[in-house]
């Protein structure tokens, strides 16, 4: 669907980003993750094509980025904005009709939107006569009228209540089932973690790590489980089998976390274990977004 | 092109729809009738308070002469300079003291407490140089009467040579159609391009910007907004011009005197409007690219007043120049030039059409006004584009050169 190639963006003496390349499947959920000031927006605005890349290029669906693609991107920027004083009905026509609808067109979308969000006693009302909640409600759909292919979302849930946030969550996983791809871009990465398919990180104008987010998990785990048992009085220490490396003394319960030797399962761990103590849970500790990115970005640091 | 449309259209009609722009449409002319006649009105009946002059003369030959008028009421002062100076002090009368020697001298003094009015001032100094002109008239042997029945009066019928052949033209009706045309370009000028700066700011305050240039090229939507504007103000002059067509079909003959109204048909209305278009068109393009600039520079609207200035000054100047020296010298070298440099070109040029201008130089100051504003518009444009996504920073003048560098 999208593919990003070696980007480039230099503003007067700051470089906002370095020889970014991705690629985003059609139909996924892609997380486009990193700390403020790394360089999302900044590569969010060249595929909108508010500005152009230095060097590099972007293809939607094998095609050059052109004019022709403005219709088929749907863009929530992070600073959120409408015009104050317009109707929203009109407002939301003429933003269609920005995007290349025609008029007909126009009013039949904002009708549909209008209904299934539940706002058609809105449409005659002003911008700045609504709640915060519900200009948030009438900016998404100003972000999905036109049907875009890719709906690109700048920092989606910050701003709404958590009965919003919700509806709008519920919305963005249906039109990804009809087939429109999504990316999110974010900084707090644990809030899209359970969304999305693929993930890239940026840090610092330079990507740092892309692809499944399956697969990222899957090679940062490193034989690391906790366990929750009840039997406080035996002292679990390190063994042959594994290395403990935390202990937690809970009200009922005791907690290890224990990272396993070479060759050795947790079915082997738990043989030990189980005469000994009464398990009561198992859990493999899989690193966050969050902890992969800081382990990444520390990493950088310390090659450097 | 088709969104460009839409965002004249939307530009447009947000503010034709206004009931600010009918309240607009209706009231400036009434208001501008009004205060016309109320200055007519003031004039007129204004200045009626009556001022009092005690005179003390050691001359005797004066005091008999004065001539009391409507402002001014002259008595003889009955006691001496010191007593009259005393009572000055508290009735606020003013003591004209004029002593013996004021034929030689010629001096006299005037005694207040407030200042006298520049009015009360030149009218007395010119009835006691009357009084004393005459008076010396006489001692020379001259006789009075002979010399008032001498009184040559002669007018300039002033004809011009055209290509219909001679026109009679009045030069105080150009002079007032010269200054009506300043005055009005020059507010239009301001009045709609801060609507422009306004419209920028409150697309970028309220961050509607990013959501509409993810849809359009930047300078689409800095185009659309000037041209729409444009249009809001070509319509409300086009009203006021019907307007004031009816008003004046069904009043003139009553309102206006016969002689204004043969000036005013000396003076050729139709060209002067079609002018006046092109040049609120040509000026307000000009300089609503550069108010769109400085709108996309800054957050709010008192942040524009350093960037504000550069812009109005050359408007100032040339309206200052306007009236102390273009519309008195209408074809000096100064006025041609002001007339044809762009900046200054639009106020300039109104003000000297009414008196005649050759064709040349309507035209070049046409096309280089056409030039100028395709200038300031690529300058404004290169500065926009970066300017109305760019928050909370202080920005200046070092600042919007860099910008206006910054590669697409």
């Amino acid at each position: 669907m999208l593919k990003i190639e070696n980007i480039a963006k230099q503003y007067a003496n700051h470089k906002a980003l370095d020889n970014v390349s991705f690629t985003v499947e059609k139909g996924s959920i892609f997380g486009l993750l990193g700390p403020n000031g790394a360089g999302k927006t900044s590569l969010i605005r060249i595929i909108n094509q508010i500005t152009a890349p230095d060097e590099g290029a972007i293809y939607i669906n094998d095609e050059r980025l052109n004019s022709s693609h403005i219709g088929k991107i749907g863009y929530l920027p992070e600073e959120r904005g409408l015009y104050k004083k317009m109707e929203i009905g009109e407002q939301m026509i003429y933003l269609a009709r920005l995007k290349g609808l025609s008029r007909k067109d126009a009013l039949q979308r904002c009708n549909y939107w209008f209904e299934k969000m539940e706002m058609q006693s809105w449409w005659k009302k002003k911008v700045e006569d609504l709640s915060k909640g519900m200009q948030q409600k009438v900016q998404f759909v100003a972000t999905v009228i036109h049907q875009p292919e890719l709906i690109i979302l700048d920092e989606p849930f910050s701003g709404f209540d958590p009965i919003n946030a919700e509806i709008i969550k519920n919305e963005i996983l249906e039109l990804n089932k009809q087939g429109a791809t999504i990316i999110f871009s974010t900084h707090r990465m644990e809030s899209v973690e359970e969304l999305c398919d693929s993930i890239a990180l940026i840090n610092k104008a330079h990507k740092i790590l892309d692809g499944r987010l399956k697969d990222i998990k899957n090679s940062y785990r490193n034989n690391t489980f906790s366990i929750e048992y009840i039997g406080g009085e035996i002292n679990i220490q390190s063994s042959d089998l594994f290395d403990v490396i935390k202990k937690y003394q809970t009200q009922e319960t005791q907690q290890i976390i224990l990272k396993l030797k070479d060759k050795i399962e947790i079915n082997d761990a738990l043989h030990y274990l189980l005469p000994l103590v009464k398990i009561h849970q198992l859990t493999e500790v899989v690193p966050t977004i969050n902890e992969i990115f800081i382990q990444q970005v520390q990493g950088i640091n310390s090659y450097a | 092109m088709r969104k460009t449309l839409l965002i004249i259209q939307r530009e447009y009609l947000s503010r034709v729809k206004k009931k600010s722009f009918l309240l607009m449409t209706f009231l400036v002319p009434l208001l501008f009738l009004g205060m016309t006649a109320l200055v007519a009105y003031l004039t007129k009946t204004g200045g009626d308070a009556i001022t009092q002059i005690n005179v003390i003369d050691e001359t005797g030959s004066f005091l008999n002469e004065f001539k009391n008028s409507k402002e001014l009421i002259f008595l003889p002062a009955s006691q001496n300079l010191a007593d009259a100076k005393n009572l000055a002090r508290q009735n606020q009368d003013f003591v004209l003291y004029i002593p013996q020697d004021i034929e030689t001298n010629g001096k006299v003094q005037l005694i207040s407490e407030k200042k006298a009015s520049m009015f009360v001032m030149s009218e007395i100094e010119n009835q006691l140089n009357n009084i004393l002109k005459y008076k010396q008239l006489r001692n020379a042997g001259i006789d009075i009467k002979t010399l008032e029945s001498i009184n040559p009066h002669i007018k300039i019928e002033y004809k011009e040579l055209t290509d219909q052949g001679e026109k009679d033209t009045n030069t105080s009706a150009a002079y007032a159609v010269s200054f009506a045309a300043a005055i009005l370009i020059y507010l239009c000028l301001f009045i709609y391009g801060s609507q422009v700066m306004r419209g920028v700011i409150e697309e970028k305050t309220s961050r509607i910007v990013e959501v509409v240039i993810s849809s359009v090229k930047p300078f689409q939507l800095m185009l659309g907004k000037i041209i729409g504007i444009g249009l809001v103000g070509l319509t409300q002059f086009l009203l006021w011009i019907i307007l004031s067509s009816f008003a004046a079909k069904f009043s003139s003959s009553d309102l206006l005197p016969n002689s204004i109204l043969s000036a005013i048909q000396t003076v050729p209305v139709g060209y002067i409007m079609v002018t006046f278009l092109i040049y609120f068109l040509g000026g307000y393009l000009l300089y609503s690219a550069l108010f769109a600039a400085v709108g996309s520079a800054v957050d709010n609207e008192t942040e524009t007043q350093q960037f504000m200035f550069p812009i109005t000054l050359p408007l100032l100047f040339t309206y200052i120049m306007a009236f102390s020296f273009i519309v008195n010298n209408p074809n000096s070298t100064l006025s041609f030039w002001l007339s044809i440099i762009p900046f200054t070109s639009p106020i300039a040029m109104m003000v000297r059409i009414p008196f005649g201008v050759p064709d040349w130089q309507l035209y070049l100051s046409i096309a280089l006004l056409i030039v100028g504003f395709i200038l300031t518009t690529w300058v404004a444009a290169r500065i926009y584009r970066v300017g109305i996504l760019m928050y909370g920073k202080k920005i200046s003048y070092r600042e919007l050169v860099k910008w206006f560098t910054y590669k697409e």
